[in-house]
């Protein structure tokens, strides 16, 4: 099993090494859009700090659902998927492992620049911790439930709207907590309910994500 | 072999399951069509006019039943999508198939009562502070992705599982994107119905406990019949269809 799990681990490093893009996009994107909304609230301060914690939360929900349309896409259409499955004797290790890697190169990509974009939209300087906090905490379940949507979508020609459309609903909870946990301790309250729920969820959906991801790739695969 | 094990037999014939669900159909269409109509008479016309919303709070008999369904709709979804992957029931399917449109037009239906109620009552359409209404609004959400999801996948049976799954996961997700919502302050006023707590005079909980019924059954009856209905769609190709309408469909 932990043959298993540190295999694809490393087949998955070796792949995001070969295709840095993959890494560099969503990060990208992310930047353009603090851009864009930077830009449209006319650059005024006030107004950036207070809408901080909400912008940068939606744009993470976002940026996730782009980089998650992609994440069988590769290993559906060159049958490494169809392998897997005929294969392991738990294809959720392996799918554990591509989540592990996936959510390393966008989640965990995304807790480490949030400062600087926090910076840019004038947040102050001690909200930061939290914000990385709450981001550390609530992109895993972003990960796992969307790449439940993936699953099923990763099938169709054009699956990124549909993917966006059946996994943000269920995203919401993430938002709510990740932005109040941040707007608290703006307003000088601890968090620690807020992050503890995220962490919940996290863990909820770390456990139960994999096995929901392989039914549903079995059933793309099926069709 | 026990009756349950033979129904669970028959249940995999569609032709069995057209047949069955007739009598069904004409006893829910028949039960909805007296409940409804004596509930919202009542609730109209003859139950007293409350003391502080006056007129305006009879919306009541056509907007809890809506809302209850759209939530009731969802959970027989679920079951629907969990039958469907465990047991591999075609008839899940079919019904999963009748109840996703029933429940985007009962969610839309309660959104849009809720609105027009809260319009007098609180003097805003829609607040988004109000845990309910977000909820509910997410709901749909969820019913948009049901439908969207079917509509992309080509092969009939992978949509079915696909949908299947989507359900099982909406359903567990129910409760927390309820909670979460409600993490917000809210200004509604508390839940006014429920089955073993009377908030309400008799004389104005009694036509309400009516229509709901009546719901439910007016949801039985447009079940059943878009059950039906897929069924024979599905099966337009066999023998036993083509006999039941003399010729080709």
């Amino acid at each position: 099993m932990m043959h298993l799990l540190s295999g694809q681990l490393s087949r998955e490093f070796l792949l995001v090494s070969r295709v840095r893009t993959d890494v560099l996009n969503p990060l990208i994107f992310l930047l353009l859009s603090v851009t864009l909304f930077a830009l449209a609230l006319e650059g005024r301060p006030e107004i950036l700090r207070v809408h901080a914690p909400a912008v940068l939360w939606t744009l993470v929900l976002l940026t996730n659902m782009l980089a998650l349309d992609g994440v069988f896409r590769r290993d559906f259409d060159d049958g490494v998927l169809e392998q897997l499955f005929l294969q392991a004797d738990a294809p959720w290790i392996a799918i554990l492992g591509k989540l592990i890697v996936h959510w390393l190169v966008t989640g965990f990509a995304m807790v480490v620049c949030i400062p600087l974009f926090g910076l840019a939209l004038y947040l102050p300087a001690e909200v930061l911790p939290v914000l990385m906090l709450a981001l550390l905490l609530g992109t895993p379940t972003i990960t796992c439930l969307g790449a439940i949507g993936a699953a099923l979508t990763v099938g169709l020609r054009r699956g990124g709207a549909i993917l966006a459309l059946l996994v943000l609903p269920l995203l919401i909870p993430v938002l709510i907590f990740g932005v109040s946990a941040v707007n608290r301790v703006m307003d000088g309250e601890p968090a620690l309910a807020e992050l503890y729920w995220l962490a919940a969820l996290s863990l909820a959906s770390i456990t139960s994500a994999p096995f929901a991801v392989g039914s549903a790739l079995r059933i793309s695969l099926e069709q | 072999m026990g009756p349950l094990k033979t129904l669970w037999h028959r249940l995999g014939s569609p032709r069995w399951f057209y047949g069955m669900l007739a009598p069904w159909q004409l006893g829910f269409g028949v039960a909805a069509l007296t409940l409804l109509t004596i509930g919202t008479t009542w609730g109209l016309v003859f139950a007293p006019a409350d003391y502080q919303q006056g007129e305006s709070f009879r919306i009541i008999y056509v907007h809890v039943p809506t809302v209850i369904l759209a939530q009731s709709a969802y959970m027989m979804l679920g079951v629907a999508g969990f039958v469907l992957l465990v047991w591999r029931m075609k008839m899940a399917d079919v019904a999963m198939v009748a109840i996703v449109p029933f429940g985007i037009a009962i969610t839309v239906l309660g959104l849009f009562t809720g609105a027009v109620w809260g319009r007098p009552t609180w003097g805003t359409w829609w607040e988004w502070t109000d845990a309910r209404l977000v909820s509910t609004l997410i709901l749909l959400f969820l019913y948009f992705g049901l439908y969207a999801l079917r509509q992309a996948i080509p092969n009939a049976e992978s949509a079915g599982r696909a949908c299947a799954v989507l359900a099982i996961v909406g359903l567990i997700n129910i409760p927390i994107i309820k909670y979460s919502v409600e993490w917000w302050t809210t200004l509604h006023q508390g839940s006014t119905f429920s089955v073993t707590r009377v908030s309400m005079p008799m004389q104005m909980w009694a036509p309400l406990l009516v229509n709901v019924v009546g719901m439910y059954c007016l949801f039985g009856w447009v079940i059943t019949r878009r059950m039906r209905t897929e069924v024979l769609r599905r099966e337009r190709d066999t023998a036993w269809v083509n006999d039941l309408f003399g010729k080709r469909l």
